[in-house]
């Protein structure tokens, strides 16, 4: 509990205020991340839930500055990192953070590493962008991380091809690729969604010792509940684009309050739990175009929906001691008089 | 209607034990081909003899990590693959080599699911035609009866009428998965096999089609083979649960024997993989080293040896056969 507190008191290591990134469909821009605010504190894993198209991976895009361009974009918000605001950061300096400080693994372990590089060269290509280092060092550094993500017969590999390698080794790669220059905050994409349990079981394991080792954050974006059971200090549940719950793991499995959450946890076959039926949600996720604009986003899918859920926007705020909800059930997501 | 559902419950009950569907020492092998020539150099041993059978209007799971044959096995079973070697005998009928007009006459019986609802669905064809091509097929029914058949089904897997006349872009990935139960249930068949009908949903979609497999289930009296790698998945939805590991079924029994006591190695360390839903729960995982060994090769005798935590010397010459070794759970490991 104690090391708790000390964390809390840490200055963060990221912080997102008010992020809003927007795509352009057809000459409009919609917001697919709409007014998100959240800290991440060194050395905490912090997940990030929701179903597909609920923002995690734009949310994720924008804090690494990877945004397509001329198509998607960062229209209002400040992202600091370390005390640096990143939107007024130059390409350059972005450039030489990006792999350094904040690396990124993604979902595929397939198509994120260049099929016509060796394994080798991959790895000594960041150590290349971001250290002072000789052929022969980076070399031996290479050997010495695929080592430490548990990759046997280092020596082989480091001369090996994608192409050669299995799913799971592929993404030790990856792990190996962002953690070359170990990095203060690790954004990992669903990073175990395209492999096996087996597999992802292994992954996980890696991924916590690493984060103690290296004393590096973690955010750990998935739609996968057991992960952040397994994984997370924190938890951050996504809804179209928005933050609608946000508190410890523990609270957030033992006391849900947003209907959303409840609903998911409710979704999940368990293994230990005989049910007959499962809990549904109605419908689906609004598309970006016809999202509403005002109202609660999950109005139209909640089983408890009210009346006013329809024209007033629930705020996210502190129901309970660090527990945060956005949800009009709760008279703290009231909008006070005049803020309407 | 109710008449005949009624009468089809009562048959059901009183041949509780009558398998629909026996799988005898099937092996399906696809062949590997190399050099100047093409010649087969080798063999995908994709599935490896295995037997198993399946009882009316029962639920049988099929788990395993990618590559491990489960779908081959499920193709093959509806004889859209050849089997190579074994026995396939469905409603005590030896379907193995059925060919021609006698082949297709056993399909109307035995309808799949697929997996990825984007890419098994005709872009090009109105769903109402998607649904009602197999009736059209195995029927001379007339056009006003077809579309009231397909209203029918569209109602029974919850989509709205007007779903008729709708491409299938025009639907979600979950709305998608109902086309294609609805177009497999089309010919009211005796077996339907899903291969991993939910992996591509969010869990929210996934529940509704798990709840509406088990209705459905329920009221046309199915027998299912429900082929997924998610384990709280196939748990929750099968009455029996066989393990496959690199083309062998390794473990095979009732899914409450099975979770509660695994007793191969390899179900062990797959049920301990399991992300746990509950952060109070730490539990002890077994850590499995490397991955699934290529099936051109497989190891010499238990195909698991070189990964398992508790291998002996035997392990590596002489492969365990599927063994009784508590009622109705059968186990393929030297350690029983």
């Amino acid at each position: 509990m104690s090391a708790k507190k000390t964390l809390l008191q840490e200055a963060p290591l990221l912080e997102v205020k008010n992020l809003e990134t927007a795509f352009d469909i057809n000459g409009t821009f919609y917001n697919a991340v709409d007014n998100v605010s959240f800290k991440i504190r060194p050395r905490q894993i912090v997940g990030v839930v929701g179903e597909s198209g609920c923002g995690k991976s734009v949310m994720s895009l924008s804090i690494m500055q990877l945004l397509p361009k001329g198509i998607g974009m960062v229209k209002s918000g400040e992202i600091i990192f370390d005390g640096l605001n990143l939107e007024k950061m130059s390409e350059s300096q972005i450039n030489k953070m990006r792999g350094k400080d904040v690396s990124m693994i993604f979902q595929e372990p397939m198509t994120s590493l260049n099929p016509v590089f060796t394994i080798g060269y991959q790895i000594q290509e960041v150590l290349f962008n971001h250290m002072i280092i000789s052929k022969q060092e980076a070399r031996q550094k290479a050997i010495a991380l695929l080592k430490s993500v548990g990759i046997s017969r280092p020596e082989k590999i480091v001369d090996e091809y994608p192409h050669q390698l299995s799913g799971g080794m592929r993404q030790r790669v990856m792990i190996a690729i962002a953690i070359a220059c170990q990095p203060k905050l690790l954004i990992a994409d669903e990073p175990t969604t395209a492999l096996d349990v087996t597999v992802q079981a292994q992954i996980l394991e890696l991924l916590k010792e690493i984060q103690e080792v290296n004393d590096m954050a973690i955010i750990l974006i998935t739609h996968d509940l057991g992960v952040v059971a397994e994984m997370c200090d924190e938890v951050i549940v996504m809804y179209a684009g928005k933050i609608v719950e946000q508190t410890d793991v523990d609270s957030l499995f033992y006391n849900p309050k947003h209907p959303y959450t409840i609903l998911l946890l409710g979704a999940i076959p368990k293994i230990d739990q005989e049910e007959e039926r499962l809990s549904t949600i109605q419908g689906i996720v609004p598309s970006l175009t016809n999202m509403p604009q005002v109202g609660c986003r999950f109005a139209h899918r909640c089983p408890k929906v009210m009346s006013e859920c329809f024209n007033v926007t629930p705020l996210l705020a502190e129901a309970a001691d660090g527990h945060e909800v956005a949800c009009l059930l709760y008279e703290t997501s009231k909008p006070r008089e005049g803020e309407r | 209607m109710s008449t005949v559902s009624v009468d089809n419950k009562k048959d059901n009950h009183s041949s509780l034990a009558e398998n629909l569907l026996e799988i005898q020492n099937l092996k399906t092998y696809y062949p590997v081909k190399g050099g100047f020539f093409k010649r087969t150099v080798g063999h995908v041993k994709a599935v490896d003899n295995i037997s198993f059978e399946i009882k009316k209007g029962e639920i049988m799971g099929l788990v395993g990590e990618s590559g491990c044959g489960k779908s081959t096995a499920g193709r093959t079973i509806l004889r859209l693959l050849k089997p190579t070697e074994g026995k396939i005998l469905f409603d005590n009928k030896d379907i193995t080599r059925l060919q021609g007009k006698n082949l297709r006459e056993i399909r109307k019986d035995m309808q799949m699911v697929f997996q990825d609802p984007y890419a098994s669905l005709n872009p090009m064809q109105m769903v109402g035609n998607i649904i009602e091509e197999p009736i059209y097929n195995f029927s001379k029914k007339s056009k006003d009866e077809l579309k009231k058949e397909v209203m029918d089904l569209l109602e029974k897997v919850g989509l709205p009428p007007d779903a008729y006349y709708k491409y299938a872009h025009e639907f979600s990935g979950g709305q998608r998965q109902r086309i294609g139960i609805a177009r497999a249930l089309a010919l009211r068949p005796k077996l339907i096999i899903a291969d991993e009908p939910v992996s591509a949903l969010d869990v929210s979609v996934q529940s509704q089609v798990l709840n509406l497999l088990k209705d459905l289930q329920e009221e046309f009296d199915l027998t299912f083979l429900f082929i997924a790698h998610d384990l709280s998945v196939v748990k929750h939805m099968s009455d029996r649960i066989g393990v496959m590991y690199l083309g062998n079924l390794v473990e095979i029994g009732g899914k409450d024997s099975l979770y509660a006591e695994p007793l191969h190695p390899y179900t062990q360390a797959l049920i301990s993989a399991i992300p746990n839903p509950d952060p109070r729960q730490k539990k002890e995982r077994i850590i499995l080293k490397g991955d699934v060994p290529s099936p051109i090769n497989p190891p010499s005798g238990c195909s698991f040896h070189p990964r398992c935590p508790m291998a002996m010397e035997e392990c590596s010459k002489s492969k365990p056969v599927l063994k009784e070794v508590k009622p109705t759970h059968r186990v393929a490991c030297h350690l029983y």
